[in-house]
């Protein structure tokens, strides 16, 4: 237990100091643009091979993380180390299928990985679902090279509603 | 294992709710905001960015900017479905160092080769490049000029290239890096069938009952199709999937028939189920007699290497008569084949002969539907056109061809390899509609449509995509245009050619990208590149699939589109500029114009008019050129095919379709080709119609097992073979910057066989040098990830710019198709 409550504090950590940590990330990147555009070789000379970083490890803290639009697949946020899924087996589906997830309090697969090719219902997930990591990956605890600024639509609608308001 | 799992998942909800507890959520952000003119999203249809599966994806825009996309359910491709990549598509335009402003190389305010990026205006930027084309114009004449393209441009991109280049400069030094990718998929449809693109379609997906995977990872590189694929096996439980590759990989998890083989022994493997068939009497008699003719192939022919190079000095045949073949009959075919039998290719491939039978049975029993899949291990082969000959030969000798369900299906790899490398022919060798610029009818009727002089296109072929590094090595291409790719992270042994090619001092070199890739920062020039949905585009997928897009949002402010770029630089020339005096004098009308006027303003390209788009859409290059020039370069293009069983819709019908499957004749497309009853091309009465030759037969080729170029010794003892992975696109350079999909696939690891490893004293995750004679690349060591290689083999993907496994691999090539083998070479590990 105590290894846990570790946990929940480092997590809480991270929340709190990773926007500072990605404003810096982002005036480094800015300036290496103009002078060296090499922003995912970390401005290394293509002659000259930096040092490789060590594999990072899997995130594997259980906490959902958000989705950028409703659509997207939502990352695992926990190991998949030696999860059988082929043909015979599908571990994933012993903590996400319908019929399990009282038990195991996962979240339940998308009611759309029910529906065939047509749009109609199966009494089980369609075979065109079958292989999770297809579209839901883990995530390694790697800091991303370069800033994304996509848009969440929020951020944009909440911007319109304020305007209206005033 | 469940238990505890289940208290750490209690123990963290906990965690979590208090994570979002300590951030303090804002008032407005918890009310749901319900008015519609603020939640509403404009929805459109577009292209997947990515693989040759061509997926059709639903952009959602709001405020002028990407904000969702997901799977298109009107699609009859992926039928709502995204891959991992696709649908992350919302973010790749929107890393934080995209390109906003012409680069150039520059000390103390001028030009130099070895100075600093510095920012310039497009003015500048035009001016010194079109100094520097003039330049080696004058002193070398048209073939010092060269343009590296694309299997991503738009149809209307590489048309607007090929033009530019093959009909203003004069030149067929342009050619695709598509080359890379399906030249021996070409080759192979040229040689057996006399046209290319896969007979069939997708739609045979849900028709097969048996699968077989040739050196196809589709679980990873066309995860769509893969979906499909399962979802047939898994419903329908008579069907079969066989797999053969030279390691495991994700998509054995489906394989009934799983087959890890010795590099190269494909041929022999080919060759066996061949021998099978007749020595079983399965040979579809009817069909074989009525639609093919045998042929024996030219042998020993190299492997497209220096001719400097030992190998080459060895071949016998590596020279004009490489592609040559000559006529057999059916009894010297038989014979050439029995050599083949499954004690010999057991032994040489590895594979148990119960497993080789197994497959073969698959393909001999005439109530089995089978369909081969193909990609990468077979066209990225140095025996690569006879790889796909190979396999073509078992569909014909049981007539299991252009059925549904019956097809020998090459899948493309990337979204337009199809549409604008193949199609549009931005090959050094090609023409649209595939013609060829050897051929003088060919020339002909391209410089009428062009309405150019005779003699305008050059008869020579220009140089291919490994020459082309080669010829900058040797300083004879010496202005040089990379649009739409990343080649100095994708070409083999940059080390040697590339690299240096790209800093010869002769050399200048010009770069378009959205993002500072590796090849821009070998560049001279960088030019800052609209991408995707920031313009108005069509595809062409891997099943003849025509697809187009409008422009949903701006580029970023100072980024162009490639076409914008290459139509512009146009202006720079007059005709008197790039054509001799005689050419001019055979058509005096075009003297004092521009390159812009005579190849799109004053060319049927410019005959549609601005009114023609409609007006809430955006389109930048149009409204800047002052006609619409999307439609014009699509039309023009679309007259080669028209009545030439390459027929493309009227380009306004792609807007309202989710494609349509060439050629389409009478508003129809065509599902399967050369079948009659269901290709229009096909003469009534002929049942099968192969009309791409002259006598409408197909060709069966005696061809053998040759070995590789390089295989491991005593000292280089590992075969090396790189390839790709589902989470990125190509070198990662869109894919990279979005955060979600860096996290799942930040680094190319090498992956080993433990047993190997555990022989050079190596861990997983230990930091390793891989060493060929070419050069050496340094990363970690997986040996428990998804690729399971055997031993002495070890798999290393290309897509991450800080590890360049391209160092290390050989520039050798299919002598007949110039495709680079990327899955062979001989290399050594040590621990750093």
């Amino acid at each position: 237990m105590k290894k846990l409550n570790l946990a929940v504090i480092a997590s809480l950590l991270v929340v709190a100091v990773s926007p500072i940590m990605y404003s810096l990330n982002a005036n480094a990147a800015d300036k290496e643009t103009i002078n060296s555009v090499a922003t995912l070789r970390d401005a290394t000379p293509i002659d000259v091979q930096k040092e490789p970083n060590a594999i990072p490890k899997v995130v594997n803290k259980d906490i959902k993380q958000g989705r950028n639009y409703p659509m997207q697949p939502p990352v695992i946020p926990h190991t998949t180390r030696s999860y059988e899924v082929n043909k015979n087996n599908n571990k994933c589906m012993s903590c996400h299928s319908r019929h399990r997830t009282e038990k195991t309090q996962a979240p339940m697969v998308s009611v759309t990985h029910y529906m065939n090719r047509d749009g109609n219902f199966l009494a089980e997930v369609s075979p065109r679902r079958y292989f999770c990591n297809q579209c839901h990956v883990t995530q390694l605890d790697a800091k991303p090279l370069v800033e994304n600024t996509f848009t969440d639509m929020h951020s944009l609608m909440k911007e319109k509603s304020k305007a209206n308001k005033h | 294992m469940t238990i505890n799992r289940r208290e750490f998942i209690k123990a963290n909800a906990v965690a979590a709710a208090a994570a979002v507890a300590g951030v303090s959520v804002p008032a407005v952000a918890s009310n749901l905001i319900t008015s519609s003119d603020i939640t509403k999203l404009k929805w459109d249809k577009a292209a997947c960015r990515f693989c040759g599966t061509g997926c059709s994806v639903n952009v959602g825009v709001m405020d002028g900017k990407v904000v969702a996309t997901h799977g298109d359910i009107k699609s009859p491709v992926n039928k709502g479905l995204s891959c991992v990549k696709g649908y992350f598509l919302s973010k790749i335009m929107y890393g934080k160092d995209r390109l906003t402003t012409p680069l150039l190389r520059m000390t103390n305010g001028k030009y130099d080769k070895e100075g600093e990026f510095t920012p310039i205006s497009w003015d500048q930027a035009f001016n010194v490049m079109a100094e520097k084309a003039n330049d080696a114009l004058k002193k070398d004449g048209p073939e010092a000029l060269g343009m590296f393209g694309s299997g991503q441009w738009t149809v209307q991109e590489g048309y607007a290239a090929s033009k530019l280049m093959k009909a203003g400069f004069r030149t067929n030094n342009i050619d695709p890096n598509a080359r890379h990718c399906m030249a021996s998929a070409v080759g192979g449809f040229m040689r057996t069938f006399g046209i290319d693109e896969p007979m069939g379609c997708y739609d045979d997906l849900e028709a097969a009952d048996a699968f077989v995977l040739w050196g196809s990872n589709m679980a990873e590189m066309h995860p769509i199709l893969w979906t499909r694929l399962t979802d047939r096996r898994l419903s329908a439980p008579h069907v079969k999937v066989a797999v053969l590759s030279t390691f495991e990989h994700r998509s054995f998890d489906l394989a009934d028939n799983g087959m890890i083989f010795t590099p190269q022994t494909d041929l022999a493997i080919l060759n066996y189920i061949a021998n099978y068939i007749i020595q079983t009497d399965r040979v579809n008699k009817d069909f074989v007699n009525k639609h093919t003719n045998f042929r024996i192939g030219q042998t020993d022919i190299g492997y497209g290497l220096r001719p400097e190079h030992p190998l080459e000095q060895k071949a016998k045949n590596n020279d004009k008569t490489a592609g040559s073949s000559k006529p057999i009959d059916f009894n010297e075919y038989a014979k050439f084949v029995s050599t083949y039998t499954a004690e010999y290719v057991s032994k040489l491939s590895g594979v148990p002969e119960h497993k080789l039978e197994a497959l073969a049975e698959m393909y001999a029993d005439p109530k089995v539907k089978v369909t081969s899949f193909w990609t990468m291990g077979f066209n990225q082969h140095t025996r690569g056109v006879w790889a796909n000959n190979l396999v073509y030969n078992i569909h014909l000798l049981t007539g299991k061809i252009s059925t549904p369900g019956n097809s020998p299906f090459s899948l493309t790899g990337q979204p337009s390899a199809c549409g604008t490398a193949r199609e549009v022919g931005t090959f050094s060798h090609r023409l649209p509609a595939d013609m060829v610029v050897k051929n003088p009818k060919h020339r002909a009727i391209a410089e009428k449509i062009w309405d150019l002089p005779e003699g305008t296109i050059p008869p020579k072929p220009g140089y291919h995509a490994v020459l082309q590094n080669r010829m900058l090595k040797d300083g004879k291409l010496n202005f040089y245009w990379v649009q739409c790719n990343n080649n100095m992270q994708a070409a083999a042994n940059i080390n040697e050619e590339a690299f240096p090619g790209y800093r010869n001092p002769k050399n200048f070199i010009v770069v378009s990208d959205p993002y500072p890739t590796v090849t821009a920062q070998a560049a001279d020039l960088i030019l800052p590149t609209a991408m995707w949905v920031e313009k108005e585009g069509v595809y062409g997928n891997a099943e003849r699939r025509t697809q187009s897009w409008y422009q949903m949002v701006k580029a970023p402010e100072g980024a162009k589109s490639d076409m914008w770029q290459l139509v512009e630089f146009s202006k720079r020339f007059k005709v008197e500029d790039v054509w001799p005096e005689e050419l001019i004098a055979k058509k005096p009308d075009v003297r004092g114009k521009t390159l812009f006027d005579v190849l799109y303003k004053d060319s049927s390209v410019g005959k549609f008019p601005l009114s023609e788009i409609p007006e809430d859409r955006l389109n930048d290059e149009s409204r800047d050129f002052g006609f619409y020039i999307q439609k014009g370069l699509f039309e023009e293009y679309a007259s080669f095919g028209r009545g030439h069983a390459h027929d493309l819709a009227p380009y306004d019908r792609y807007h309202q379709e989710r494609g349509l499957r060439w050629p389409v004749v009478d508003g129809k497309e065509t599902k399967w080709r050369f079948k009659e009853g269901s290709d229009p091309y096909a003469k009534p009465g002929s049942g099968w119609d192969f009309y791409g030759k002259k006598d409408g037969r197909a060709i069966i080729f005696a061809l053998p097992y040759e070995p590789a170029a390089e295989s491991p010794d005593d000292e280089y003892d590992l075969w090396l073979s790189t390839g790709r992975v589902l989470e990125h696109w190509h070198s990662g350079s869109m894919t990279q910057r979005v955060p979600e999909l860096y996290k799942a696939m930040p680094d190319a690891l090498v992956y080993m066989h433990p047993d190997d490893a555990k022989k050079r004293n190596m861990r997983r995750g230990d930091l390793v040098k891989l060493i060929s004679r070419r050069g050496e690349v340094q990363t970690r060591v997986e040996t428990r990830g998804r690729n399971k290689p055997p031993i002495g083999l070890v798999y290393m993907p290309w897509f991450d710019a800080s590890r360049l496994v391209n160092k290390v691999t050989l520039d050798a090539t299919d002598p007949l198709s110039k495709e680079t083998d990327y899955k062979k070479c001989a290399i050594k590990i040590v621990k750093v």
